[in-house]
């Protein structure tokens, strides 16, 4: 992966906490002491939006926030293009802190540094699809001409194409959420904000934008935030994960990480679901003993997904395959047995756990 | 006991003395700046001489020709182009053609003057609620005050005449433009007002993609009251010297002629109802894209 055509720019959100109401300061330290977010909307009739996030986004990779509802995912998104203002804490893009640009910087930011797709759409009534395509470009005070150029091109590839004259309200859900994706995606800023970007596609659509974004991800990488309630989702897109409740970061890492040790109960119980199958990676379930000599010379790399390995093993007709790394230099062997095994148990954090001490 | 039963008044005289005072100290006041301020409305009559003599001038079929297209230019429906010629027509017919042609003059000329000043107002308005604390209550008086009222400043400062008649017109006819439009701007959705900042629109960028656009709806209602309400003022107006159809009202008043009265009268609800069918089909139009056609 030669890191040569990463656009993206990296993201570090530090100590951020974010408190609504009407003198949000005056409860800070109470909140980093340890209040709660009921306390603090019982007793004082604030809410807690965000405490404490620290999470630290690599340039040119795919973050995925997850959560439930009201967990302060589109808070925290917001924070990025500070759509809202935090209570405590940065934001760093670039060694610059979005909280303290002025209104000129921050402008300048918004609009060339970041894009976003909002959870509600948010698009323009009175304008057209095409016209509401080029809003970022034209923003920016480029030609027409180059406005819509690249506007058609995207809306080529939502599937919008023919839709170009139709106004918002005469499209569905589904194609007024492909308009705001295309309208960010012709902004080309380094950093994408999709706040539930796919909610409300079918799934066949879904699949189909989740490539669009992959293969964007191929050809120039870009910083992406990405919203989701979707695990699966989460675990196709995300480079890194990063799951909050009421306002709380309470696990973060690679997709494996969040699979294979689930850091409690709360996220035993996403992850129960998930086609483990599609996640698991066959470094995870190899063993250095087992009869090397009997693979039979299948061979599997290490980085495969479970599914892929099984695959290869069935198509070879064999119980066991070794493991190899880059080099070609085996690193241990997996069995049929132990493959299916780790596809079909979900592991609970429990579990994971005991096989951890 | 007797404070009980009537009420314990400012003596008499400071009460006069206090009245006298205020009078003299407007009087001054107009005497020192009533040229001025006669000179800074000098545009305001010659624009309103110019729409009078082009409505009066130029001839009737080549007017209902203008006023016709105009019409249809704005509704795109035949119903209201019909009504409108069939309304000019009955008018021409009952030989009130230039006094309509006079009140048309001054209406148009009071909505410009309405539509200019008042929604820079509400755009502020919207943007401050300083502001909006401030202005609110002013425009409860100048919508409730009798007209009668500040109609007398009015003319001690600038005389009889045309001039004054219209700031009369534009002072009970501009509120509806300030809060509509004020309104219209603050009921702009935040998830979109939001959409436009997060790519970085700046103020100006906001307003005109943005704000004004979803406002218009609002403030085209806006208009059409501000219309209506200036109609309301013809007759008000004729009282300090506006030509037009309030004219002949007043006249039919003091002389006790019925049928004069309601001619103009009816005159003036027809050309009320033109304005209003007009500008409502054209509001409408402007939110075709508000339709639901789908979902
Ligand atoms: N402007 C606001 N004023 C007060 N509270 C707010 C405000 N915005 C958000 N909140 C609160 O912050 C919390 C997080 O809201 P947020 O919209 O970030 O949730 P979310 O994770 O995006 O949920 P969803 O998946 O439903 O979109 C909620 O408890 C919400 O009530
Ligand atoms: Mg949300």
């Amino acid at each position: 992966m030669a890191d040569r055509n990463i656009q993206g720019a990296g993201i570090r959100i530090k100590n951020l906490y974010k408190i609504f109401g009407k003198r949000p300061s005056a409860y800070v330290d109470a909140v980093k002491k340890g209040m709660s977010k009921t306390e603090l909307n019982e007793q004082h009739g604030h809410v807690l939006g965000l405490r404490d996030i620290n999470i630290d986004m690599p340039a040119g990779c795919i973050q995925v926030v997850m959560g439930l509802s009201g967990s302060g995912k589109s808070t925290l998104i917001r924070h990025i293009n500070r759509l809202i203002d935090p209570t405590a804490g940065e934001v760093i893009v670039d060694q610059a802190d979005v909280c303290k640009m002025n209104q000129n910087d921050l402008r300048q930011f918004r609009r060339h540094k970041t894009a976003m797709v909002f959870q509600k759409f948010a698009l323009l009534p009175h304008r057209t699809v095409l016209d509401n395509t080029v809003y970022g470009l034209e923003i920016q005070g480029l030609s027409r001409e180059k406005q819509e150029e690249q506007a058609r091109r995207w809306i080529g590839r939502v599937g919008l194409k023919g839709f170009e004259d139709h106004y918002p309200n005469q499209l569905s859900g589904g194609m007024q959420q492909r308009v705001g994706l295309a309208r960010a995606l012709t902004n080309d800023a380094p950093i994408l904000l999709m706040d539930e970007a796919f909610s409300a596609l079918d799934p066949l659509i879904r699949m189909d934008m989740q490539s669009v974004l992959l293969d964007l991800q191929k050809e120039i990488k870009k910083t992406v935030v990405f919203i989701t309630h979707d695990l699966d989702e989460a675990l196709r897109l995300g480079d890194r994960i990063a799951i909050l409740r009421d306002g709380e970061v309470v696990q973060q890492g690679t997709g494996q990480d969040i699979v294979l040790k689930p850091a409690d109960e709360y996220i035993s119980s996403f992850v129960k679901e998930v086609n483990r199958g599609r996640v698991i990676m066959v470094d995870t379930i190899a063993t250095q003993s087992g009869a090397p000599s009997a693979t039979g010379g299948v061979t599997v790399k290490t980085g495969t997904i479970l599914e892929e390995a099984a695959k290869t093993m069935t198509d070879a007709n064999q119980q066991y395959a070794t493991v190899i790394d880059d080099n070609g230099k085996p690193t241990g062997v997996i069995s049929m047995n132990n493959l299916i095994q780790a596809m079909v148990t979900p592991i609970s954090h429990l579990t994971s756990k005991a096989a951890a001490e | 006991m007797d404070w009980f039963y009537s009420f314990p008044n400012m003596n008499d005289d400071t009460l006069r003395n206090l009245k006298k005072a205020m009078d003299e100290g407007f009087k001054a006041f107009t005497r020192q700046y009533g040229d001025v301020i006669e000179s800074f409305f000098q545009p305001l009559q010659y624009f309103l001489i110019q729409a009078e003599r082009f409505m009066t001038t130029t001839p009737w079929p080549v007017m209902i020709v203008l006023i016709g297209g105009i019409a249809w230019i704005a509704s795109r429906n035949w119903k209201i182009v019909g009504g409108t010629i069939l309304t000019l027509l009955l008018i021409g017919y009952f030989d009130m053609w230039s006094d309509a042609m006079k009140t048309i003059a001054m209406i148009f000329v009071g909505t410009v003057v309405s539509i200019v000043v008042g929604i820079p107002i509400g755009i502020v308005m919207a943007r401050s609620d300083g502001f909006q604390r401030m202005v609110n209550p002013i425009l409860d008086v100048m919508q409730t005050m009798p007209s009668f009222v500040y109609l007398i400043p009015v003319v001690m400062l600038l005389g009889i005449g045309k001039v004054p008649g219209l700031i009369a017109v534009v002072i009970y006819a501009i509120p509806p433009m300030i809060r509509l439009t004020n309104l219209g701007i603050r009921l702009v959705d935040k998830d979109v007002l939001e959409a436009a900042d997060a790519f970085g629109s700046s103020s100006w960028q906001r307003l005109r993609n943005v704000q004004i656009p979803l406002a218009l709806p609002t403030i085209m209602a806006g208009i059409n009251q501000t219309i209506m309400m200036a109609l309301a003022m013809v007759v008000i107006a004729s009282m300090i010297g506006v030509q037009g159809l309030g004219q002949p009202v007043l006249r039919s008043v003091n002389g006790q002629f019925f049928s004069l009265g309601l001619f103009n009268g009816l005159a003036i609800v027809g050309i009320a109802i033109i304005f209003d069918r007009v500008s409502q089909a054209y509001g409408k139009r402007l939110q075709k894209h508000q339709e639901v056609v789908h979902g």
